[in-house]
């Protein structure tokens, strides 16, 4: 309840909610997509005079207008959750993880090299299991390394993780180089372009079946490991407290590596879904800032793997729209990015309106007006 | 309860989508379906047009032709749109309805560029091109996978080699107006030594990567320039990037830091000649010869020209083939004398005397009596690798001319003809790789 109106009140007051009901919950942000779509509307008219649905229609296109596109659609939005999924424990443990470019990019790195040097030497399932295995361990020792400076020294592990991603990259610079094919033209081109060595295979008539297969049970399984397991506990209470953690006898070192172990593993494992399961390749643009935008997919959805998904699936879907409509209106891709990024403002702001309510001085109302 | 619903909604998304995937799959089938069966009736109709020389039933018509351009970034790139307008230009001139081309802008050099070759040839595109390098390997994937639909590579290098018979690769003959725009800044280079403004003729390159296509131009460049200053020598260092405006007038600067005269470029920006006029304008004698578009916008007092390729004569030679229901060649590249190549309009800073020099260099090329890598004009150290042979005065006599796969045996001909390599003849890329005395790669 709000106090009674007097006469220095002032005409509008924000309020922190106690709760808020489930409906009102997804209310509030349906009407922020539903906002965000108008004033793009809006924008799209004021630039380009053209009718807004018909560009909204060609977004659709872009991203699920055929099965093709569809498929691309979902690849990539695996490809991001599962950096995403990476990134939870350590948000969850408030320790920030700026790094999962890197440890992406050490992961594709991995089974670039395994796919390049194992080449036929063995059975395709074995070999994805050799590669996956691989970039687990490249991601974790990307991860592991500033989590045992911030255990041991303190230091700050958001520059730490940010700067292993300018190693990473020029990591990934020297195998390109090293890898290059044809020869001299530093692209490594396709692996394994006719043998088809090391690539995901084919389930079900669909080559993206296992990104799908291994993502969702990433979901799942974080899902319940945050949530269920005495370790997910630990992590939450050290990230809301370390000194309760602390009294409460966890073993704040021991805690952040195997997290940071956990964390830079999973963002390592989407190198290896990249390069193995999409792209069949390795350049300094394989994780192309899907580092970064994970970061946004892990905190919009508060660490919930399956909003996680929702969220990576409307991320991809924006993209993918985006350069549709660059491509059919001939709007630069800038335009389009602005469309994005309005609808992506308006989610992110409705949060406030999820956490505070507006009162007025003399009626009383809720949500975003 | 809040995780029941997420869970929930997540579940019905998931399902959503696999129900919109399996819905579109049968419409797309037939879609590609019916592509297909055009597409082969096309196919069929070449063989019989090729026998006959009848080209009236290759059953595509200019307005019926439907076209896709991948390109590696968009109008704000000299090189794209040096591409865009070529391609352009090209169905202008063939009457081909812009409508009908799809341009796909930002694609990187990666499995993006699969799935939008992909996407394009379900959506029924007859012939698809990209524009940069990097794109080839993709491209490759979408041609073995669409054999009804041709793919070409521009600057790519494998369509011979990869055994596809829909793979083509086309390239101008860039390295010409590397050497006319080489003479254009021989010429200043010339004016400055004799007014004593200028000792040191030393030359900088903002090359993009160290490979073939890089070397035949830089090495092209500073050969023109040696026509008019023979004791011309030049310092090339690599961005290892096509397109990164500050990384490029980060490279001119260091370049022009060393003693650099003249900067030249194999890089898609206006980075370089936007430092060399800054540094001009603060009082240096520094001069850029740009690429792919006129820099004088950008340095006015500082660009002398850019050495241009003109994309549609050859994106125009490919589509005609094309229409006329002919086999397009695997490799195709041509030069200035089929009006492939020119320099943009020289600056006001030029020497006198540049622009008869120049249309003399353009008339040599024409008729054929002037050849670029003339191996009397350029000496190299002895081959470590074999590649090629000099003699004792280091003028090479032997070159392999393709190693594609870099284990330093000769894959084709020989590059050595008649005393001069011969570029771009045994694959539209350029393959002059020697480097040769008085070129410094920096890193």
């Amino acid at each position: 309840m709000s106090t009674p109106a007097v006469h220095h009140d002032p005409a509008l007051r924000i309020v922190k909610r106690d709760g808020i009901a489930l409906w009102k919950n997804w209310l509030i942000r349906l009407i922020a997509v539903l906002f965000a779509l108008i004033l793009s509307g809006l924008f799209i008219y004021a630039v380009t005079k053209m009718n807004p649905l018909d560009v909204y229609k060609s977004m659709y296109d872009g991203a699920m207008g055929t099965s093709r596109r569809t498929w691309i659609t979902i690849r990539d939005t695996m490809t991001l959750l599962c950096i995403g999924i990476g990134l939870a424990p350590a948000f969850r443990m408030r320790f920030w993880n700026i790094g999962a470019e890197g440890q992406m990019l050490v992961g594709g790195i991995a089974t670039a090299g395994l796919m390049i040097y194992l080449g036929d030497s063995m059975s395709t399932p074995l070999m994805l299991v050799v590669m996956a295995v691989a970039s687990l361990i490249a991601g974790a020792v990307w991860g592991i390394l500033p989590a045992l400076c911030k255990a041991r020294w303190g230091t700050n592990e958001t520059l730490f993780t940010l700067m292993m991603n300018y190693v990473a990259i020029q990591l990934t610079s020297y195998c390109v180089a090293l890898w290059e094919n044809p020869y001299g033209s530093n692209t490594v081109g396709q692996i394994n372009q006719q043998t088809r060595a090391g690539w995901f295979p084919e389930i079900f008539g669909n080559s993206f079946t296992l990104n799908v297969a291994i993502v969702l049970l990433l979901t799942v399984g974080m899902f319940l490991y945050l949530r269920y397991t005495k370790q997910g506990y630990e992590i939450a209470v050290l990230g809301e407290s370390p000194n309760t953690a602390r009294y409460a006898g966890i073993k704040l070192s021991k805690v952040i590596v195997r997290t940071m172990a956990i964390s830079g593993a999973l963002c390592g494992l989407a190198g290896f879904i990249a390069v193995a399961g999409s792209s069949h390749t390795i350049s300094t643009s394989t994780a192309g800032g899907r580092g970064f935008t994970a970061i946004i997919v892990a905190w919009v959805a508060k660490f919930n793997t399956f909003v996680m998904l929702l969220i990576s699936l409307l991320l991809v879907f924006l993209e993918k729209g985006a350069k549709e409509i660059a491509s059919q209106f001939n709007l630069n891709d800038f335009a389009s990015n602005i469309i994005t990024g309005i609808i992506l403002f308006c989610i992110i702001a409705s949060e406030f309106f999820v956490n505070y309510r507006v009162v007025f001085r003399r009626r009383k109302e809720v949500g975003p007006s | 309860m809040k995780k029941l619903l997420a869970l929930l909604l997540a579940l019905t998304l998931v399902l959503g989508l696999a129900a919109c995937s399996s819905g579109t799959d049968t419409s797309t089938d037939t879609a590609t379906d019916t592509g297909s069966t055009t597409d082969t009736g096309d196919t069929a109709d070449t063989g019989d047009t090729a026998d006959t020389g009848d080209t009236a039933d290759s059953g595509l018509t200019p307005e019926s032709i439907s076209i896709g351009a991948i390109l590696v970034h968009d109008e704000n790139s000299g090189y794209d749109m040096a591409h865009i307008e070529g391609i352009t230009a090209a169905c202008e001139a063939l009457g081909i309805p812009i409508e009908n081309v799809t341009f796909r802008y930002n694609v990187p050099e990666d499995e993006t560029c699969y799935d939008e070759a992909a996407n394009l040839a379900d959506s029924g595109c007859d012939i698809i091109f990209s524009d940069s390098y990097g794109h080839q390997s993709h491209m490759q994937q979408a041609a073995a996978e669409f054999p009804d639909t041709i793919f070409v590579a521009c600057t790519g290098d494998t369509a011979a080699t990869s055994g596809l018979p829909n793979l083509k690769n086309i390239f101008p003959y860039t390295y010409e107006s590397r050497y006319v725009s080489g003479i254009v800044a021989g010429m200043k280079l010339q004016e400055l030594m004799e007014s004593g403004a200028v000792t040191d003729p030393k030359i900088g390159y903002v090359g993009a990567y160290p490979y073939a296509e890089v070397v035949s131009g830089y090495t092209a460049f500073l050969l023109g320039i040696q026509s008019i200053v023979p004791e011309a020598y030049m310092e090339v260092q690599y961005t290892n990037s096509w397109y990164d405006q500050v990384k490029e007038g980060e490279t001119a600067n260091a370049l022009m830091a060393n003693g650099c005269v003249i900067i030249g470029q194999h890089a898609d920006s206006t980075g370089a000649p936007s430092a060399v006029q800054a540094a001009h304008e603060a009082g240096s004698e520094v001069y850029s010869i740009g690429y792919n578009i006129d820099m004088l916008s950008v340095a006015p007092d500082a660009a002398l020209t850019s050495s241009q390729n003109v994309w549609s004569v050859l994106y125009q030679h490919t589509l005609e083939t094309f229409l006329a229901g002919e086999e397009i060649p695997t490799d195709f590249a041509c030069g200035y004398a089929d009006g492939a190549q020119t320099i943009s309009a020289l600056g006001s800073s030029c020497a006198e005397g540049t622009q008869e020099a120049v249309d003399a260099a353009w008339a040599g090329l024409a008729d054929g009596s002037l050849h670029i890598f003339d191996t009397s004009t350029f000496t190299c150290q002895p081959a470590a690798d074999g590649s090629y042979q000099v003699d004792d005065e280091g003028h090479v006599t032997q070159a392999f001319g393709l190693d594609s796969d870099g284990d330093f045996v000769n894959d084709t001909g020989e590059a050595i003809v008649d005393g001069y390599f011969a570029e771009s003849v045994l694959r539209a890329a350029p393959y002059f790789s020697l480097r040769i005395d008085g070129i410094t790669e920096l890193n």
